[in-house]
Parts: structure tokens; sequence; C-alpha cells
């Protein structure tokens, strides 16, 4: 089956392309860049494209998609069919599902819930066995299974020894750990901890619970060779000690979240629990921090932490609610919104952040505007406003603290596996 | 006159008119306390909830007698935890208690900003008894009240809140409404029980109780928790007592002519000596029969206020 996409401006920072032409497809490959002639191909499928830009397939690596276990929150195929509602190709699902990902049998099962859908599903095996932190989980066999990294997310690697051993044991198959950084004996707070939370009287976490195991992960990569990356990045202080590695040649990595550079702890004030997440909302020295980490690369990517929970988990006291957002389908219009039309990133760097590096990190071939390569895009409308309203969400859950958000650009299609999404409905091409 | 707010949340931005309104309207229910008989028809026929989600002896009972005392019916509904953990959320439990039709709730809970939730999903008007460590205004309330009926007058005075600091909801409605009253505020105690950002608050902090007491009109001493702060924020009792305790001694050194404020309930031996509690016994006892006049005259403002 052939289609033919017009009118695109092909842009992809990692081939230095930046042209106007159109695409044929055939089979779900890049059969042509250039003019065709209609007249040879007849039955073929023609979208009009006319001034959208044609980037490589987006690749959020930090999701949740709850399955098996959270089936009621979200599943392989709804967080999947979120995902490319929110201009994405590929996700890389994280461990804490019930059971954890911490065998090659749970790898298989959602690696093969995922196999007939566009979206790309790449599982993050857990550290540890159960992520109770006492022993190595398998991550040989995790890989084997199609495990693209570790992460014992939800909480750090719970000692050091652990840490300092999967680093090393990740080595020979030259896979990050993923650390969510939260020194456990200084946080379980409900938010920043700020003269707003004394204010709030809410319990709080303070950003030096994060520096601290930013800083254990830095030293133990640096000892080990081995190679750390900074789930959901939110302090200044981090930020900066993951600059001053790097400088050092340090192999860190780190991403950060869409919620912790367009939102404060000013939030909280509305005792609104979707505004509860961990790391929690920082303060705007924090968030100018992020955006400045984005521009000069000491932030690599951009990641959604997308975290389905049901209205009735929402729905409790804020100290009891549970901690997270969704977040695919609002991660490249904010980034879009708050980054580049406010000319703090350009469109090079938003493609890097949200395509390119999320994959360079996890090992996975970049999808690249060649003919004879596999049709995997994002075609973005950069100028399209809209709200956003929740109800829209092709998610199972609907907390976000973005509804009715006022929002600039966002996809309008995604392709690959042979599938288009466009319009709300998947088309096989 | 009548209240700018149909609920009472907090002291935060409570403005200088309503406190006034609420501590003049108390002075007016004090005086029904001494009377023989002790009741007043102005809350007949209205339905209070007393939702009450984390113990509470005194504030409870200084509560319902208040009701009692206006003739208003009176429920109470009692749950500690979270409401997860016992099936029923605690939106339901409210929207089932709402649909008994209940004029006003009193709420005590153990998560900030329940109060301010509950003016969300429900019709009634909302008065917080106590949420997590954020307010507890009607203590804010009669704690003024009860120095304004001791000294006369709230504005100027110098007022230092000592203890933990950070635990406590008792603090920032006394910070917030002595400070709208025109009072000078200070908060007193070891570095770990003053929280996060307290000088934002526009208070002195003092680690140092002879420093505090030299220069302070008066003193509001909270409940040490013994159970949970021995060897975390403080490394014993005594050793609090002997830095932090208001003793008889330190009052004669210090400032003979302070006054001593508790809202109880009191560790004799810790935060305050047996003998500073019982020469101050009569205001500190005062203080609870201030709590039922502040709370008829915060349930009669709002109970008879019509909504807008």
């Amino acid at each position: 089956m052939e289609i033919l996409l017009k009118g695109l401006r092909l842009f992809n920072p990692e081939q230095n392309m930046d042209i106007n032409s159109d695409i044929l497809i055939k089979d779900g490959i890049i059969e042509k860049i250039g003019n065709v002639d209609l007249s040879n191909h007849s039955g073929i499928k023609v979208f009009d494209f006319s001034s959208k830009v044609c980037v490589p397939g987006l690749y959020d690596m930090h999701v949740h998609l709850r399955e098996p276990g959270g089936e009621d929150k979200e599943t392989v195929i709804s967080g999947s069919n979120s995902a490319a509602a929110g201009g994405y190709t590929g996700v890389a699902c994280m461990p804490n599902t019930n059971p954890a990902i911490d065998s090659a049998e749970v790898v298989k099962f959602i690696t093969d819930r995922a196999k007939d859908h566009l979206v790309d599903v790449n599982p993050i095996g857990a550290v540890t066995k159960g992520r109770k932190g006492d022993a190595l989980a398998p991550m040989l066999e995790l890989y084997d299974a199609g495990a693209v990294g570790f992460s014992d997310d939800g909480t750090a690697v719970k000692t050091a020894s652990l840490l300092r051993n999967a680093l090393e044991y990740a080595k020979m198959i030259d896979s990050p750990i993923i650390e969510h950084c939260e020194d456990e004996s200084l946080a379980g707070g409900s938010m920043n901890e700020s003269s707003i939370s004394t204010e709030l009287g809410l319990p709080s976490i303070p950003t030096v619970a994060e520096d601290l195991i930013v800083m254990r992960g830095i030293l133990l990569a640096e000892y080990t060779g081995g190679k750390i990356h900074i789930a959901h990045i939110s302090s200044k202080r981090s930020v900066e000690l993951v600059r001053e590695a790097k400088s050092r040649g340090i192999d860190v990595t780190a991403e950060a979240a869409p919620h912790h550079f367009t939102l404060t702890d000013e939030c909280v004030r509305a005792f609104d629990t979707n505004y509860k997440m961990n790391p929690p909302l920082r303060q705007q020295k924090d968030v100018d921090a992020i955006i400045e980490g984005l521009q000069d690369g000491t932030i690599d990517c951009i990641a959604s932490d997308h975290a389905p929970h049901s209205i009735e988990d929402k729905e409790l006291e804020y100290i009891y609610a549970p901690n997270g957002i969704i977040g695919l389908e609002t991660q490249l219009s904010l980034t879009l919104t708050e980054l580049y039309h406010k000319g703090k990133l350009t469109l090079g760097q938003v493609v890097e952040k949200l395509a390119i590096n999320p994959r360079k990190i996890l090992n996975l071939e970049i999808p690249q505007i060649l003919e004879g390569e596999i049709a995997n895009f994002t075609i973005l409308d950069l100028d399209i406003e809209f709200k956003y309203d929740i109800k829209s969400s092709k998610s199972r859950s609907k907390n976000s603290p973005f509804h009715g958000r006022e929002l600039k650009g966002k996809s309008i299609a995604v392709i690959n596996n042979s599938q288009i999404y466009v319009d709300g409905q998947f088309q096989n091409i | 006159m009548s209240l700018s707010s149909n609920h009472l949340l907090g002291l935060k931005d409570v403005p200088k008119e309503d406190i006034q309104l609420i501590l003049d309207t108390a002075t007016t229910f004090r005086e029904v306390l001494e009377r023989p008989i002790k009741k007043v028809p102005t809350l007949q026929g209205k339905t209070i909830v007393n939702l009450f989600y984390e113990n509470s002896t005194r504030t409870r009972l200084s509560f319902e007698l208040a009701q009692k005392r206006l003739s208003a019916d009176t429920i109470n509904f009692s749950k500690s935890g979270s409401s997860a953990a016992k099936g029923e959320s605690f939106k339901d439990t409210v929207k089932n208690i709402e649909a008994m039709k209940v004029d006003m709730i009193v709420c005590r809970h153990e998560s900030a900003g329940i109060p301010k939730y509950l003016t969300q999903i429900s019709n009634a008007k909302i008065i917080n008894a106590g949420d997590g460590r954020h307010e507890h205004p009607t203590q804010g309330l009669l704690d003024m009240y009860s120095i304004r009926e001791k000294v006369g007058r709230l504005a100027g005075l110098n007022v230092c809140i000592v203890g933990d600091i950070g635990h406590s909801r008792v603090a920032l409605s006394n910070i917030y409404g002595l400070q709208t009253m025109g009072a000078n505020v200070s908060v007193c105690g070891p570095s770990t029980m003053i929280p996060w950002g307290m000088e934002d608050f526009g208070v002195k902090i003092y680690n140092n109780i002879d420093k505090a007491m030299a220069e302070n009109d008066v003193l509001n001493v909270l409940r040490i928790q013994l159970e949970r702060d021995a060897g975390v924020l403080i490394p014993s009792v005594r050793e609090y007592h002997t830095y932090f305790g208001i003793t008889q001694e330190r009052i004669q050194k210090n400032n003979p002519n302070i006054l001593i404020l508790h809202p109880g309930p009191i560790n004799r031996g810790v935060e305050i000596s047996s003998e500073v509690a019982d020469g101050s016994s009569q205001i500190i006892l005062n203080q609870v029969t201030n709590g039922v006049a502040i709370r008829m005259a915060v349930l009669y403002l709002l109970g008879t206020k019509s909504e807008e």
C-alpha cells in the first residue's frame, strides 16, 4: 500500500536536514523523497500536510503503563494510544508494575501486548528483584528479553552497594541505570519544602533529598565507569551537579518532565492533588535552572513520567493521594508552547530532546528520514492554538493539572510500523 | 455586622474587622456562660456535623458544648486514618452526610487542605477545627481573646510562640491573627522545630528562651509531642526542658510580668514546669472557657449569616 504525504518540511537535526518535500511511503518504508508523479500510482492515498513539519518519531523514555497489575488505570494499549495521540512513536515503560518487570516473562508479556501497535514499547527492567532493594534482578536475562535499561523507579536503588553493582553489571550490555533520585530518610512528604509548605501545613520533601542521590549516582558512575541516567530532575542544585559531572567526562545523562519546567509549588495552594507528584513541583529558581539545563545540554531529554491514577485514588486527601500525573498528550505541546515559542529552545533542540537523545541513551536506533528507511515520523503543526481538554485524552486516567491550559503547537499525525495515526484514527498503510 | 466569608478555613487573609467582630461577639457569649441558664435559642433548627477524622478531646468537646449552648442539633462523626483504608472515600462520606441536610460542618483532619476541599464538594458552611499542620483558626482566636481579656489590647504587644512550630497548626493561626490585629509575633524553639522559610512570615526567630522571655509580653507555649519528637527533633525531653522549658526561675529572672498561655494539653515538667502551670492556671483554664465562647461566636456568626 502506498501513501503520499504532501507539502512537508522535513526536519531532522541528526541528518542536518531541513528541506521542503513530499514523501512517498510504500508498505511502511520511505519509497521516495521529492516530487512524485501521481499518474503512476493508482489507489494511492494522499495526505495534504502543507506547511507541517515532519520530524523523527518522538520517544518518551519514562512512562508508566500500569500493566500488568493496574489495568484500571492504564494498559499497554491505552497508554500506547495516548502516546500516539500525543505525537509519540515509542515509549519506555517503567517496571513498577505488579508483578514488577523483573523477569523475562513480564518483559515478553508487555512486548507481546504492544506488538501490533504503531507505538514501539520498550520495557525498562527492575534493578532489583521486585524493586525491593535486596538482590539484583536478572539483568542479562531481562536485556535479552527486550529490556532497554534498568530502574527501581518510584524509589532510588536502596543501597549504594547495590547501585554500584548494578552499574558494574550493566556495563556488560552498555545499559544505563535510571535513578529515581530521592533519599528515603529525607523524603516522605507531599510537596516541596519551602515557605509555602510551611504555610500550607503539608509535610515536605527538601531538594537535598534529590541532590544527595544525584551525587551518589554521579560518584558511583565515575567510580565504576557505568552509565547513570537521572530521571525527572527537578532541583537547581541537581542540575548543577550533573553539569559539573558532564564537564568531567562522567557518563551521566538526565531527563526533565514538562511539569518541572512549567509549574511551581505555588500551584499546591489549590490543594488539588493533580499538583501532587514526585519529585514535587519546586520553585521558580528550580524551573529556571531546568530550562537553562535543557538549553546548554546538561539535561539531555524531556520525558513525561506519565503516571496514570484513577479518579478515586486521586480524590483522596492531599497527604494520602498518590503521586503523579499523566503527560503523554501534553508533553509535546507544553515543550513547544513554553520552550520553542518563547525562544528558549530551537526546533532542532526540541527534536533532540524529544526524539533523538532518549533513543541514544537507551541505545535504540534513531529514525532517519531517508529513502529505504522505515517511516517513523511525527508530523507537527507548530502554530495551531488550542485549549487542552482532558476529556480528549486517550489515557484511561484523567489526572492532569493542564486541563484548560492554552497551548500552541501539537502533533497532527504519527507514522510507524506501517500505520498512521491521524484525525484520531489508526490506519494501516 | 456580619463576617465577610461563609466559612472559617483559617486566619490567613481574614480581615481585621472580622476578627474584631468574632472577639466582640465572644465577649457577649462569655457573659452567657456565667449565667445560671447557659443556653440561648440562636441556632435552633440548624444542623451541625462534627466531622472528626483525627482524635481530639478538648476541641471537640468545646465545639459540641458551644453548639448545645446555641440550641443547634448536632451529630458527631469520628474516624481515624485514611478514608481509603476504611473503604469509603472522604468525598462519599461527605456527600452522604450532606444528603442528611446539614447546615454546617466542623472538620478536623490530619491532611492539610481538607476544609478548603469541603467548600468545593459541599454546600454547608465549613469551620476548620484543625487541618494537618496548617491552621486551627478557633484556637488562634481564643488565644487572642484570652490575651485581650488579660491585657486589654493586642496591638503593639510582643507575643512569642514557643515549641514545635513546624508541626503545629496553632502556630500559623496565631501568627496570622495576631499580625492582623497589630501584634509583633515571634517564635522560639530549637532550630529543628522552626520550619523552613519561617522568616518569610514576618516573625522574629529565637533559639534562646531567656532572650525570648525578656523581649516579649506574652508567651504562647505549645505542647511537645513526647512520643514523636524525642530522639528525632530533639535529643531528649530532659534536654528540651533544660534549654526551652518555662520555669518559675526563668520568669523571675527574665520577665516577672510575662503572660503565659498554653493551648493544652500540658506536659508538666517538659515545656512548662508544674509550678508555672499552676501559677498560670487561671489563664490556662480560662482559655478553655474562652474556647467555648469563641466557638459560639463563630458558629453564631456563620450560622445566622445569609448566603450571598
